[in-house]
């Protein structure tokens, strides 16, 4: 039997090495990702285009343009007499945000009346403009009582800290989900177009002709693309320490045993996409809709999982990245052990299991 | 014209055959919307929250009530003493614990400033850097206990007032669907004629390579237009995405993106020699920088130089332009020119450059 399985595997090697475009992809384009990963994302923004209408021309209202300038978040791209001319600007997207401060300011200032300040934003990218809002909130909410000329000691302090991640690192936070992403693309896609080339070319018929078992026959073509997946994802995992400087702080062997049991749930199904599917454009698509697109946005990978209506959380439970990126978020940032992350250990044992027996009970029909 | 005619409507023929692809064209759009729009939201909310009250006082009350009455936070459990908090962050079930000291409420009483203590789980970096600041905000909100700000914000929020991210998140699916059908399956499409030995068949036909090319796109062009007709009903009267500008401006720049994409599909066609290459150069070289760089998600001003370079060649980042442009701000061509011609010069250019691999590969 294993003899049987490992002549399946070395034919797919083969045939895998031949065609060094794919081993290139799986192999290269982690790097390339985990790259513009840990360089180019993050969810700050800094350099905020702001345009400025002073009507009160004061030292207040000097003294506070300078705190918004001073805040390194924001960067002046004119200085208006009046608002007419702020809708062109918004609408071409030169200015993203603009300050507004109105003729009465110092006045109110000085007689101690409360005043206010207009703050108009570009709202067509909600995710920058929420981001905007708050720090403008915190140059007002920190340059309001000086200029009020109030000593006002905030009464409560908070006092900060941040675990795990201090610097709030957004390519230490994403490398788990990356991991998540390219095992899932190896082992469902490529092992489901792997079969379903078999299927298209007609050589499927030549490899039943053998007198291979089918469940044999399963665990070949499955075996190298375990191989493979494998080999980026360590790959992945040490450049990310190498170049970010991600920790691992866990256990090595804990992560392999993890990954094992995601790609075990992954290849499964990969196969079982593969039995449904006659072409491998199909199989394709149902690869992307069942396991790529959830991998990327149902999982908590770059979106909470908290803030989704509870339908969707529902269905977030039968994502297996989901499990699998908490896990490998506890294990390489937190450091802790199975006692912590066992049920998501044990969810995705389950998924395996129910997936490769399906998988095994369609192909063993199928054939 | 009529051999053009005749290899579309073979491929349509080998399309419709196939009675998967079929139902799988018109549930995708579907899926990927409700994913986007209900799943892709950047908002956080009901970040879950620990909390330490050792002060046990009427103030440290209401100051816990004053985190679970707003919609950011929801308190998961309460502990008796601060080591306790480890294990609700270590696993998870916790993102930000609020630790309030013993005499929180004495000395604030006697007008000594006090401090309490966040503490917040930065392995989830969004949820973390939101969930401190919404906490922040919290705070100071308490300590003026009611009296106003000398200065107050008012914030007034264009094209988006209440900031909804579905608004800008929703449209994208049309961008979505476009690379899937015109970049993704249709160089799967060229491919399988090569794999499966058909490509010489067609090429000792009367066709010319060119007709070859166009017959073998179009119909994937044609399947994304009618997917997208499929999806606008649903963006519209079911995520009620206002749609400030006009449909004929939408199509009109539509059309050079899908120009960028079906080449982008015919360049990967020439650099794969099976469809399981094509999909992995497109999913991994195409598809997802295209989106991380696009600005879709990450916002582009914040990032390094070198990257920010790069995105000028991505056509996505002005599709992402235009789709914001036509559906919230209601702008037209007349703003939106330079993003249209920018998307004209890269189709061209990539149309160009696959054309000419395509003819090396065929002689």
């Amino acid at each position: 039997m294993i003899r049987r399985v490992l002549a399946v595997t070395v034919k797919e090697l083969l045939q895998l090495r031949r065609d060094w475009r794919t081993a290139l992809a799986l192999l290269g384009m982690p790097v390339l990702l985990l790259m513009i990963y840990g360089y180019a994302l993050s969810f700050d923004v800094q350099d905020i285009r702001l345009a400025v209408v002073d009507s009160s021309r004061s030292a207040a209202s000097r003294q506070l343009l300078q705190a918004f300038l001073q805040s390194g978040y924001f960067v002046q791209v004119g200085a208006l007499d009046d608002t007419r001319p702020l809708d062109a600007l918004f609408d071409s997207g030169r200015a993203q945000a603009a300050l507004v401060i109105p003729r009465d300011f110092a006045a109110a200032l000085a007689a101690r009346r409360p005043t206010g300040v207009q703050f108009v934003l570009d709202g067509s990218d909600s995710q920058t403009a929420s981001t905007i809002l708050g720090y403008a909130r915190q140059v007002v909410a920190a340059a309001g009582p000086s200029l009020a000329g109030l000593e006002l000691e905030p009464r409560v302090a908070a006092r900060p800290l941040v675990w795990y991640n201090p610097n709030l690192e957004s390519s230490i936070f994403l490398v788990p989900g990356l991991l998540a992403f390219i095992l899932m693309v190896s082992s469902v896609i490529a092992t489901a177009l792997a079969v379903v080339r078999e299927k298209e070319r007609g050589t499927m018929e030549s490899l039943r002709a053998t007198p291979l078992l089918a469940i044999e026959l399963l665990f070949g073509k499955t075996l190298p693309y375990l191989l493979v997946a494998t080999v980026a994802a360590a790959t992945s995992l040490a450049l990310a320490w190498a170049l970010f400087d991600v920790p691992v702080r866990g256990e090595i062997g804990w992560l392999a045993a993890v990954t094992v049991l995601f790609l075990a749930g992954g290849l499964g199904w990969g196969v079982f996409i593969s039995t449904l599917a006659d072409t491998q454009q199909v199989a394709f698509q149902l690869g992307l809709l069942s396991s790529m697109l959830p991998t990327l946005l149902l999982s908590g990978f770059i979106f909470p999982i908290s803030s989704m209506p509870p339908a969707l959380q529902a269905i977030s439970h039968i994502v297996p990245a989901r499990y699998y990126i908490a896990t490998l978020r506890e294990i390489v940032l937190k450091g802790v052990g199975p006692e912590v992350w066992w049920n998501d250990a044990l969810a995705l044992v389950a998924y395996g299991a129910v997936v490769l027996l399906l998988a095994t009970a369609r192909t063993v029909r199928s054939l | 014209m009529r051999t053009l005619i005749n290899i579309l409507v073979k491929e349509l023929l080998q399309l419709a055959r196939d009675p998967k692809i079929l139902p799988i064209l018109f549930v995708a759009p579907v899926v990927q919307l409700t994913i986007l729009g209900y799943a892709a939201t950047t908002d956080v909310r009901w970040v879950e929250l620990a909390v330490c009250d050792l002060d046990r006082s009427v103030a440290s009350r209401a100051l816990v009530d004053a985190f679970t009455s707003s919609t950011y936070f929801r308190e998961v459990v309460a502990v008796g003493e601060q080591r306790e908090l480890d294990p609700w962050l270590d696993s998870g079930r916790a993102r930000i614990a609020l630790t309030i000291p013993a005499g929180f409420a004495a000395d604030g009483a006697a007008g000594r400033s006090v401090a309490v203590q966040l503490l917040a789980d930065g392995s989830d970096a969004m949820v973390g850097t939101l969930g401190l600041s919404y906490a922040q905000g919290v705070l100071r909100a308490a300590a003026v206990g009611g009296l106003p700000e000398p200065v107050d914000l008012l914030p007034t929020v264009l094209f988006n007032p209440d900031l909804v991210s579905r608004f800008f998140m929703v449209p994208g699916v049309l961008a979505m669907i476009i690379m899937i059908m015109t970049m993704m399956l249709s160089s799967m499409a060229l491919v399988r004629e090569s794999e499966l030995g058909t490509m010489e068949q067609l090429l000792v036909t009367p066709l010319t390579p060119g007709a070859i090319i166009v017959g073998k796109l179009v119909p994937y062009a044609l399947i994304g237009a009618v997917e997208i007709t499929t999806a606008l009903p649903i963006v519209l009267f079911w995520f009620k995405v206002p749609l400030e500008g006009s449909l004929a401006t939408l199509a009109l720049l539509t059309l050079p993106f899908m120009l960028c994409t079906l080449g982008l599909g015919l360049l990967v066609s020439t650099a794969a020699r099976t469809q399981q290459q094509a999909m992995m150069i497109s999913t991994f070289v195409f598809m997802l920088p295209q989106i991380y760089l696009s600005g879709f998600i990450f916002p582009i001003q914040n990032m390094p130089a070198a990257f920010q370079w790069v995105t000028y060649v991505i056509p996505l980042r002005y599709y992402v332009t235009v789709l914001r442009g036509v559906f919230l701000k209601g702008v037209g061509l007349e703003v939106l020119w330079p993003q249209g011609l920018a998307m004209l010069g890269l189709g061209l250019l990539i149309l160009s450059v696959a054309r000419l691999r395509f003819r090396q590969r065929l002689g």
